[in-house]
């Protein structure tokens, strides 16, 4: 019986420390290298993911520690004092308690969340207590089932599924100062290399901040459950270097293109009822439940990143919404095929 | 004596016909087979809920798969949560409290028999009324079927506008009718307890797991209501013109997750406490020492209880609270480490200086403690919050959660399971199956749920039917996916053992693990009265008393 206690005890070790190297180093480098597309939030490339990162380093640093110690007291009670043969005659000495190891065990907890309670609260401040500088970019994003619409009151621009904002770089700060709103259910607004995630809440705005430092496209998805498509309401955010992003902010506030290469789409669009939820600036489409799709062809995505925004993709997405995104609020609108070609012509015409 | 009565009755009983039997079950107030059928329809549901689980883990092995089209998805994870914890772990509660509390304490039954069989009937029935919604909800095309707005409802999704046809109105319904179940159990464990003990045993001479049903029960009481009204308010919002979580009529989304969470947090405690309480049963005893320092471990108890019912915003922290309000939930979640330290400590100092018997009661018991510790230290990053901002809605918080409810809650009852089935049921548990469940369903878990910790620091979220290709999610899901299907195996081999080892398991006799407590006084299973003389106990450890008349626990305490 001992040996067989014995041996059981060694595979267990072993399995856990063999295990535990495997997992970390298969997911070292996912999680803390610079693998592209990977939403790491150990990859930072802004405030406040970068302190949140900092704090959670040291958060980590502690609860190793507390890992080690406690488990190796584990390890050594189980080793140390296992059942041995010939035990059976006789029980260990009965131990009731300790006051003094009692206190000691108390004591040193207090201490250690002493110390979080600190790094917490001063981290806390420093998020949610900053105030936004005149440079900062305002932008308010309406969570709805299920996609993103955005806008800049301030600029004038109403666009969707894509935030597009400065970077910060060493010419000065310029952060993006975002107002949440919902049109519908909660959702949750997560780009995991930018910020934490704040919640979309009808009858309530939240705010949070982003200050990204490096341009680029950044991943995000809707972090709280709200339906059927929760899992293809994705986010985009597109980091542009201050001058480009100029430059998008004036190529957005202009109204629909003029572009008069496909009148037939045109007149489908305008005859069916895809201008009672769609809006196109300087039409008379002003419907406000699905996005605007004024300038759609500058969007990288179609239906909240359900597919990238190609011609096929288009064709498809026209033709049946719900053969992309099953359950999703646009209907399928029974074009025949030479309609949905010549919508499609016509959408893309809006640059 | 004792003994050849039972052998007797159990003689009788199988010659008894299947109907006679099955009535037998209908009618009876006894706390034994009351606490069985609690324990046995847990288990029940622990596999129909585990198989959803193991459904969406299929799903989401590869990217972009279609085995389960998004409302499946959806309405298995409501399902999932909702079963686990209102229908396996409650019941599992109520199960073990019914079935040890009375013999634990030398009484012949509990406080109020009729009201107990009440309470397991209103369980059975909400949960049948829950599943029947399968079936029963159809509403609008497209909609309906079996809820699927998530085990924790959050409004406004669960409005009429969001959630047609009938299927919130089952999960609501349903819920409430298990929570009267709950509340009468919790009522009458409580009333057990407190009235019921046998000459001697003082509220300090109590076995800890006593002790600990009582903190939870009194929790019961305290967090469930606070749901059932949400619940009634969210029925007046969708039937009578309320507005409580209208957002569309200036009602509270907000004010919904509150209420919820008054209850829900408490509701985390109120399942790991009972596998706290098993685990101080067998940790002593395995380790052949009394607990180390048991009035602190009552303390401690009694404080996480206290401590549990301010700490519920914690699971908000990204609903956009002020930075004081976020502060102040932090700070609570913290102090909850401090108790619950102390009890892993006091579990530590019982093993240190004993000589630990590795049996399946124990290796539980060890595996629940690694566990444990881990669940408790990710329980901490997330209670910083500004971490939790990023933690939160990830597969990081599944992980976590699973952790304390798999990790934690499961393997603790595994531990008592182990160790109190020779008593149920008068046989062991074989132990090479055993051993095969437990190394199975160790390395099962730990292939799930530590590689879900990965997914989310990767920004997975939670509760999303499918992904893409090169979110750096699709090696750590296909892992994750083939953990979920060892563990089905592991639970595979287990329910085969208890159902092989009922009829061919070793005979266990009264007191098969030399243990302390007055169940194993009685014989294997204890008659119907329990005791043939009411017990009179000197200390915490009558037994050991009996064992060792030279050197009595009296004595000491």
């Amino acid at each position: 019986m001992r040996i067989r206690h014995h041996k059981i005890l060694r595979t267990l070790l072993l399995f856990a420390f063999a295990f535990a190297c495997v997992v970390f180093a298969g997911h070292v480098e996912p999680v803390l290298g610079n693998t592209d597309g990977v939403t790491s939030i150990f990859r930072p490339l802004s405030q406040p993911a970068q302190e949140i990162k900092e704090t959670s380093f040291l958060v980590l640093a502690i609860c190793a520690v507390i890992f080690v110690v406690v488990a190796g007291l584990l390890v050594y009670a189980l080793v140390r004092f296992r059942h041995r043969a010939g035990d059976e005659a006789s029980e260990p000495p009965q131990v009731y308690g300790s006051n003094q190891i009692e206190l000691a065990w108390t004591v040193l907890p207090i201490l250690i969340v002493f110390v979080l309670i600190l790094v917490t609260t001063r981290t806390i401040a420093d998020i949610q207590n900053r105030k936004a500088p005149s440079t900062a970019v305002q932008a308010t994003v309406v969570g709805h089932q299920w996609w993103w619409e955005i806008r800049y009151p301030e600029l004038g621009i109403v666009t969707a599924n894509e935030l597009h904002v400065p970077a910060s770089d060493g010419r000065g700060s310029q952060p993006t100062f975002l107002k949440l709103q919902s049109a519908d259910v909660a959702h949750s607004f997560w780009v995991p290399q930018l910020a934490g995630k704040t919640d979309v809440i009808p009858n309530r705005e939240n705010l949070m901040w982003i200050e990204p430092t490096k341009p680029g496209t950044y991943l995000g998805n809707c972090a709280e459950y709200c339906g059927t498509q929760h899992a293809r309401m994705l986010l985009r955010v597109v980091v542009h270097p201050p001058d480009e992003f100029e430059r998008w902010a004036k190529e957005q506030q202009q109204s629909a293109s003029a572009d008069s290469s496909a009148p037939e789409g045109r007149k489908v669009f305008f005859a069916n009822s895809c201008v009672n939820c769609h809006t196109i600036s300087g039409t008379s489409a002003q419907g406000k439940f699905g996005p605007d799709l004024t300038h759609l062809m500058s969007r990288a995505v179609l239906a909240s990143g359900a597919a990238p925004n190609t011609t096929d993709n288009l064709r498809l997405w026209i033709r049946d919404p719900q053969k992309i995104k099953l359950g999703c609020l646009m209907p399928n609108m029974q074009l025949t095929d030479e309609e949905v070609n010549q919508v499609v012509a016509y959408l893309q015409t809006l640059k | 004596m004792a003994i050849q009565e039972v052998a007797l009755t159990t003689g009788r009983a199988s010659s008894i016909s299947l109907v006679d039997r099955l009535h037998g079950l209908v009618v009876t107030v006894d706390h034994k087979k009351l606490g069985l059928m609690y324990i046995g329809t847990a288990l029940i549901y622990l596999v129909v809920a585990g198989l959803m689980a193991v459904a969406m883990r299929l799903q989401l092995a590869v990217p972009v798969n279609t085995i389960l089209e998004p409302d499946v998805f959806n309405r298995f994870f409501t399902m999932h949560g909702t079963s686990m914890v209102f229908l396996v772990g409650m019941p599992i509660v109520a199960g073990l409290g019914n079935y040890l509390v009375p013999l634990m304490i030398g009484a012949r039954d509990m406080a109020f028999p009729r009201l107990n069989a009440f309470g397991y009937w209103m369980f059975v029935f909400g949960g049948l009324l829950l599943y029947f919604s399968y079936l029963g909800a159809p509403g609008l095309a497209g909609h309906g079927s079996a809820p699927d707005i998530g085990w924790f409802a959050y409004a406004p999704l669960t409005g009429r506008a969001f959630s047609r046809g009938n299927s919130t109105d089952y999960w609501i319904l349903s819920l409430l009718m298990t929570s009267v179940g709950s509340t009468v159990s919790a009522i009458n464990v409580i009333a057990t307890a407190v009235a019921l003990r046998c000459p001697g045993m003082k509220l300090m001479r109590m076995p800890l797991f006593v002790w600990l049903m009582i903190v939870v029960n009194f929790m019961i009481l305290l967090a469930l209501p606070a749901l059932s009204a949400a619940q009634i308010m969210l029925l007046i919002d969708r039937y009578l013109g309320g507005h409580f979580f209208d957002t569309q009529a200036g009602g509270s989304a907000v004010i919904w997750q509150h209420f919820f969470w008054i209850f829900g947090h408490p509701e985390v405690y109120i399942l790991i406490i009972p596998a706290f309480a098993c685990v101080s049963e067998v940790v002593p005893v395995f380790s052949r020492k009394p607990i180390f320092g048991y009035p602190v471990m009552v303390g401690a108890t009694v404080m996480i209880g206290l401590i549990s019912t301010s700490v519920w915003a914690h699971h908000m922290f990204s609903v956009g609270m002020t930075s004081v309000g976020n502060t102040f939930f932090a700070i609570s979640t913290f102090t909850v480490a401090v108790p619950t330290g102390i009890k892993i400590f006091n579990w530590l100092g019982t093993m240190y200086g004993g000589r630990i018997r590795f049996d399946l009661p124990m290796l539980f018991c060890i595996a629940f403690l690694f566990q444990f510790l881990i669940a408790g230290l990710t329980g901490m990053m997330l209670g910083v919050a500004p971490l939790n901002w990023q933690l939160t809605d990830s597969y990081f918080v599944v992980a976590h959660f699973h952790y304390t409810l798999v990790g934690g809650f499961l393997f603790g009852i595994f531990a008592g399971f182990y160790y109190w089935y020779p008593k149920a049921v008068g046989r062991l548990l074989n132990r090479r199956l055993g051993l095969w469940h437990f190394w199975l369903f160790v390395i099962g878990f730990h292939v799930t749920f530590d590689t879900m910790h990965f997914s989310g620091l990767l920004g997975m979220p939670r509760r999303i039917f499918t992904y893409d290709l090169g979110r750096g999610w699709d090696t750590l899901n296909f892992v994750t996916t083939l953990g979920a299907l060892l563990q089905a195996v592991a639970i595979l081999l287990f329910a085969i053992n208890v159902v092989r080892s009922a009829k061919k398991g070793k005979l266990a006799g009264n007191d098969p693990w030399d243990a302390w407590t007055l169940e194993w006084t009685t014989s294997s299973p204890p008659p119907d009265y329990n005791f043939a003389t009411t017990p009179s106990v000197r200390s915490r450890r009558p037994l050991w008393d009996l064992k060792h008349p030279e050197d009595p626990d009296w004595q000491y305490e």
